[in-house]
């Protein structure tokens, strides 16, 4: 299909046109919580058209049941409408704003990151090791691995926090009561819309045909992430709460949360990748692809390398693996909130947005 | 691609919309060889039903997304209502009866449905929705029937139909830019009715129709029915008729389907291109009235009309495909809309003295009615006086042709009071049999399931 329908349109201008028309028609009000947002709404404003796409997680339902995709003259393709006003807001909100038109986009970027992480870890562990500790800690203290990570968490945190604000500006939210925290995160929790409203599932890798495919590597990919951080917080209070220092014996919880959290994450962001290969690209927004590809491979690599450095213990391969590991997850945290993980929180914040609205209309 | 003019085909089902799909999945079940030629290229697959909603399935308790019951009685009630008692009460009660099997038929076979859609309440007991409308059921049915080996072929358009004896021998298809030769044991026709073909309606209705927009598909050309007929196949239907509604006056010449209706008439007042009024506006509530004012535009000069409201109205409807003209004189709105400005004028202050002061109620008959006026506006008759004042175009468009093939219960075509041997009949083609006139929402994908599935099983067991 071609790219360039409209080319004198902002994405946001042409999303609105795709969402006027899918006003007047309605047909796919069952797929997603998109629709029925619209529909409660006769005009559209920019910041209506952001909260639309924020809702939107590009199952792509919507694309094959429309009567009025191309060569039709009314040309719909609402999930890659959607997708490019995504990427145009999260570049908008986020901040420093440079950062997020250069990781969101361009995957090489989030490769050289990978690259400098990595790079960063093995010159701290060249200059700080200190031989004096026990597992990890003897190729870097863990004052060091503080040092670096601490900032590395926390900065991330504070630019989605600003991003998030902004996103809350913009889409004109009221203050957040817990009733609108709760239906977010028991949406976001269930997925409900990724199992495609009353359909099986999405319209990802298959074409028209639906499939569960990429909510289960979706949902893998969560729990893995989930587990993995779990097994991180478990380690952090055994340290310093129950003065129990690393290394962990197999059966405690940082392994028991960590090994199953790695298999999860490594698998899911392989089947997520996997499936992105399959899925038409003009469903999406195309120029974020590479950037799209690259984080997920990135997430991945998170998983894979901390399960080959569990598998490396006692072998020489220990401290470049450590580097490796140290270095992709260090890479992940800075890029956090330019890379697609930032749609985490923007998504979260549109279905509060979402409950605070249908809580309103009643 | 296999040689598909070196086999002979059990089923050949001409047609690519519900009716052709439920055939040829049902004869396809049975381990038949089926081939289904569709005239339109891939994206443009499905016919008129890519455009459709829901269908409407007789129910005896709650069933899927449909609320309460809806029993045989008041489903026939309701259709005698529209088709002023020009249906055969046999088919029509035989198709009903079996609508309530349909449901459970179509989610078997990959068919989703949807709780009735906002705007579309009335319909919850009565009709149930597709999610994502009729392309999502098409491709559902696409898939099952790939599934089941069915091969399908795009761009085939059947020219002829040969017919000996009353028994069909093959067919003359352009498949792709070559003509070809098609084989097969039975035949199902389920290639719609003849609404694309423009000449073929000027012929009927008259040179106005020229100027008819074309709801659905550019495909359903009626040639295989003209064929047919000309065959000397038994028929049924007014020939000269054809169901058509108000919708959006800049809709585009075909397939701008369901969002180029537009639903302003009952809190507007209507003018034709000389800027006169010439029906009651507010007869009743609109989706009783949609197809009468298709016909009234039909009738005005140049087939064109345009509905005035007033800002106090704009959202009283669901929103239109295209943004309205506007404009803060009626004058100006007059120019905009390319109407003789003095002559809207007076119409609008005529029709405003004649409005009295009552209390007004868009979602029901209010009995807010002008006076002293010819013609009246007999419901919601409110001045317009606000501005900004809007203004849209309507024309009529063709939803569907009645004139069809004559079924009998067994969906089995005939000619010259005789049935045809091998050859069945499902959907629009044949829906005359059952509405003679008027139109029920959702009741011609009802025909289509029941007829393709019938058609389909017939077509098998003759075969088998
Ligand atoms: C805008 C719109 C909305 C509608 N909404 C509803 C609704 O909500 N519910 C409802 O019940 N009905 C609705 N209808 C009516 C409904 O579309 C028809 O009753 C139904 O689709 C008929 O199904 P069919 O399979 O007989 O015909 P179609 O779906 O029209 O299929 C006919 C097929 O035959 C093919 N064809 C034509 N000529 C040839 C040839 N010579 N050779 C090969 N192939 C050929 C066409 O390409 C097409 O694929 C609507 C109609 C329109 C226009
Ligand atoms: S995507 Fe297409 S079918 Fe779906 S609501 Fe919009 S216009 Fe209608
Ligand atoms: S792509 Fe999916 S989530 Fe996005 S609007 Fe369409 S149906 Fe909704």
């Amino acid at each position: 299909m071609s790219l360039d329908i409209t080319p004198t349109l902002t994405a946001t201008e042409e999303a609105r046109r795709q969402v006027e028309i899918c006003n007047a028609c309605r047909y796919c009000e069952g797929y997603c919580a998109v629709f029925p947002a619209a529909f409660a709404e006769r005009s559209f404003s920019d910041g209506d058209i952001t909260q639309l796409a924020s809702l939107c997680h590009n199952c792509r339902g919507c694309y094959y049941a429309c009567q009025y995709t191309e060569p039709h003259e009314f040309a719909l393709n609402l999930p890659a409408a959607l997708a490019e006003v995504r990427v145009e807001s999260w570049a908008r909100f986020a901040w420093p704003g440079a950062f997020a038109r250069l990781f969101q986009t361009h995957g090489v970027a989030l490769a050289a990151a990978l690259v400098l992480g990595t790079a960063l870890i093995f010159a701290a562990i060249r200059m700080l090791g200190t031989g004096a500790g026990d597992g990890f800690y003897a190729y870097l203290s863990h004052s060091a691995m503080v040092a670096i990570f601490a900032p590395a968490f926390l900065f991330p945190l504070l630019a989605l926090a600003i991003g998030t604000r902004r996103y809350w500006h913009e889409v004109g939210g009221a203050a957040v009561t817990l009733a609108d925290l709760r239906a977010a995160l028991v949406d976001a929790g269930r997925m409900r819309n990724l199992s495609g409203g009353a359909a099986d599932g999405c319209n990802y890798e298959k074409g028209d045909r639906y499939s569960v495919a990429r909510k289960h590597a979706h949902n893998a990919v969560v729990w893995g992430f989930l587990l993995c951080f779990a097994a991180t917080s478990s380690g952090t209070i055994l340290h310093y709460v129950l003065d129990m220092p690393a290394p962990y014996p197999f059966f405690s919880l940082p392994k028991l949360l960590g090994v199953p959290g790695g298999i999860l994450l490594t698998l899911g962001a392989a089947g997520l990748a996997m499936l992105k290969l399959r899925a038409d690209p003009a469903l999406g927004a195309v120029a974020a692809w590479g950037g799209e590809m690259a984080f997920v491979i990135l997430l991945g690599l998170t998983g894979l390398t901390g399960l080959a450095l569990y598998a490396a213990t006692g072998t020489g391969l220990v401290a470049p693996l450590l580097a490796l590991h140290l270095g992709t997850v260090l890479a992940f945290f800075l890029t956090l909130p330019y890379s697609k993980m930032a749609h985490a929180a923007y998504r979260l914040a549109a279905l509060t947005r979402d409950a605070q609205l249908k809580r309103r209309a009643g | 691609m296999t040689q598909v003019d070196a086999i002979t085909w059990d089923v050949v089902v001409v047609g690519g919309g519900n009716a052709a799909l439920c055939a040829a999945i049902e004869a396809a079940e049975t381990g038949a060889r089926v081939v289904m030629l569709e005239a339109a290229p891939k994206p443009y697959r499905g016919g008129n039903s890519r455009h459709t909603r829901n269908f409407r399935c007789m129910h005896e308790g709650p069933l899927s997304v449909l609320t309460g019951t809806y029993g045989e009685d008041e489903y026939f009630d309701d259709l005698i209502r529209v088709t002023k008692g020009k249906t055969d009460e046999d088919l029509a009660r035989m198709t009903i009866r079996d609508s309530e099997t349909c449901l459970p038929w179509m989610e078997r076979h990959g068919v989703a449905f949807q709780p009735s859609l906002s705007g579309t309440l009335s319909l919850s007991r009565t009709n149930a929705f597709f999610l994502g409308g009729g392309k999502a059921l098409v491709n559902a049915y696409y898939n099952t029937a790939e599934d089941l080996g069915v091969t399908v072929l795009y761009e085939a358009e059947v020219r002829h139909v040969t017919v000996t004896e009353g028994r069909f021998q093959g067919l003359d298809a352009r498949i792709g830019g070559k003509d070809l030769r098609i084989e097969g044991r039975a035949l199902v026709l389920a290639s719609g009715g003849f609404q694309a073909d423009i000449d073929w309606l000027a012929d009927a209705w008259g040179p106005a129709a020229r100027n008819f927009l074309i709801r659905g598909t550019p495909y359903n050309r009626g040639v295989v029915l003209r064929d047919m007929l000309d065959q000397g196949a038994d028929s049924v239907g007014d020939p000269t008729q054809c169901h058509a509604v108000a919708i959006d006056g800049r809709s585009p010449k075909f397939d701008g389907g369901i969002v180029t209706r537009l639903d302003c008439v009952p809190f507007s007042v209507v003018v034709n291109r000389d800027g006169e009024r010439f029906y009651d506006e507010g007869e009743d509530v609109w989706p009783k009235r949609y197809a009468i004012w298709g016909r009234l535009v039909a009738a005005q000069p140049e087939q064109v009309a345009y509905s005035v409201i007033d800002a106090k109205s704009l959202n009283l409807f669901m929103p239109s495909v295209f943004p309205p003209e506007s404009a803060d004189t009626i004058e100006g709105l007059a120019q905009k809309l390319g109407l003789p400005g003095n002559k809207l004028r007076e119409t609008i202050d005529a029709f405003n003295a004649a409005c009295r002061s009552g209390d007004f109620h868009p979602t029901e008959l209010d009995g807010l009615a002008t006076e002293g006026l010819t013609p009246p506006k007999t419901n919601w008759a409110r001045p317009i006086t606000e501005p900004p004042f809007y203004g849209y175009s309507l024309r009529p468009g063709v939803t569907f042709t009645y004139l069809g093939l004559k079924v009998d219960r067994t969906a089995r075509v005939s000619a010259h009071g005789a049935r045809l041997h091998n050859i069945w009949a499902a959907g629009e083609i044949m829906a005359g049999s059952i509405l003679g006139e008027g139109y029920l929402a959702g009741f011609g994908m009802t025909i289509g399931t029941v007829f393709g599935r019938i058609a389909g099983q017939e077509a098998a067991a003759h075969v088998a």
